[in-house]
């Protein structure tokens, strides 16, 4: 990983990738999703509501798995000081956190129709509200420790793994906890979905990841680009007052 | 570079030490929670220390098969709430949802009425996590399969 500390490299590497990821992931989702809304069949229950889960359910991992991203390179950063942690964690903090809205906005149109409410305060639904708070205030900590300078990611790093305790629980509170909302229903090696439902579901995770990889690598682009810029004009202002 | 391997090795160990007491931590309250955090109580909950009467509270469980019936006035449903242990009978005036029905889960809110009757004034379906295709509901594991197989 260290190979890909050097910022040049990893730059050469981002920008050979970001446009496939996007365009990539933008065709794959408009594809499924049309699959989704003209050919999806419908459920037993639920009928054609069902199809909200090809955009519900990927944006829920992909939130969960955005902060496993953040604690992950927030241990990277508090350990062996990458210089790429700091960079990385902050540009899947935004998307993170969209996808977060994404998930709690598709799951209150969900619940209606399938449960009869917008929004109840059980386990679930709570803990994944507690984490686009915890995104939320992760973007203002970011943001406030990288104007204050060098020295102070140590900060939203330590917020990162600390926030990290919410993941697992997310993910039991439907199992510890009675809860409106189902257990998973894919599990270490056995499905409760249908095959239609199972591989449309695969192929649009598919489609949000490559999307979710190419916005963090654009954003950790921009962001080293934002860095380098400013370390420019502060030696530009350093050699005009020698002057 | 000794130095800086000792400084690399004291963090990675003061991290991990951080993590376990915050897991810990978190185990713990979930722990603590487990009551308080779920979101309904069960029959068998209800049945072995019933809520006092007026009290709100949600009951969570299977509507039980053959239980529904509509009452004379044309609007309340009872119907019973069961799980493998305990049931519990349950009135309801107003519209249900359209998921709710015999067999399937329910969350009730309401209150234990003094017959021992449960009075809910809102019904939430709660589904399972089984997702089938409507084509496919009447067919058995294997049937569905072989389906699968031939439009494939």
């Amino acid at each position: 990983m260290h190979g890909y500390a050097n910022p040049a490299r990893f730059l050469r590497l981002a920008k050979l990738l970001t446009a496939p990821l996007l365009i990539g992931g933008g065709l794959l989702a408009v594809a499924v999703l049309a699959w989704a809304l003209a050919a999806a069949p419908a459920e037993r229950l639920q009928g054609d509501s069902v199809k909200i889960l090809f955009v519900h359910v990927p944006t829920a991992w992909l939130a969960m798995g955005g902060w496993s991203a953040i604690a992950i390179a927030s241990l990277s950063e508090l350990v062996w000081r990458h210089p790429l942690a700091g960079v990385a964690a902050r540009a899947v903090a935004l998307p993170g956190a969209v996808f977060a809205a994404l998930c709690l906005a598709t799951g209150s149109l969900w619940g209606r129709p399938a449960w009869g409410t917008w929004w109840v305060w059980d386990g679930r639904l709570t803990s994944m509200l507690v984490l686009l708070f915890l995104y939320l205030a992760y973007i203002a900590l970011a943001d406030a420790a990288t104007r204050d300078g060098q020295g102070q990611s140590r900060i939203p790093a330590i917020f990162g793994l600390v926030g990290a305790v919410n993941i697992p629980i997310i993910h039991y509170s439907v199992l510890w906890w009675n809860s409106l909302h189902q257990p998973p229903s894919i599990t270490a090696g056995k499905s409760e979905m249908a095959a239609p439902f199972l591989i449309g579901l695969m192929a649009s995770t598919l489609a949000f990841s490559l999307l979710f990889g190419g916005v963090v690598l654009a954003r950790m682009r921009a962001i080293l680009a934002d860095t380098q810029a400013e370390a420019r004009l502060r030696r530009r202002a350093m050699n005009a007052a020698d002057v | 570079m000794n130095g800086a391997i000792k400084a690399k090795h004291q963090r990675l160990v003061l991290v991990i030490v951080a993590l376990v007491a915050l897991i810990g931590a978190g185990l713990l309250a979930a722990w603590a929670l487990r009551n308080q955090a779920s979101y309904f109580y069960l029959p068998a909950q209800i049945a072995s220390a019933p809520p006092e009467p007026g009290r709100a509270v949600r009951l969570g469980g299977m509507v039980e098969a053959g239980s529904l019936k509509k009452e004379a006035d044309g609007i309340t449903l009872s119907f019973v709430v069961g799980d493998d242990k305990a049931r519990v009978p349950v009135r309801f005036a107003g519209i249900a949802p359209d998921l709710f029905k015999e067999g399937s889960g329910v969350v009730a809110e309401g209150r234990m009425g003094p017959d021992g009757t449960f009075v809910a004034d809102n019904l939430l379906a709660k589904h399972d996590e089984k997702y089938v295709p409507r084509e496919m509901k009447d067919m058995t594991e294997a049937q569905a399969r072989q389906t699968v197989e031939e439009t494939r």
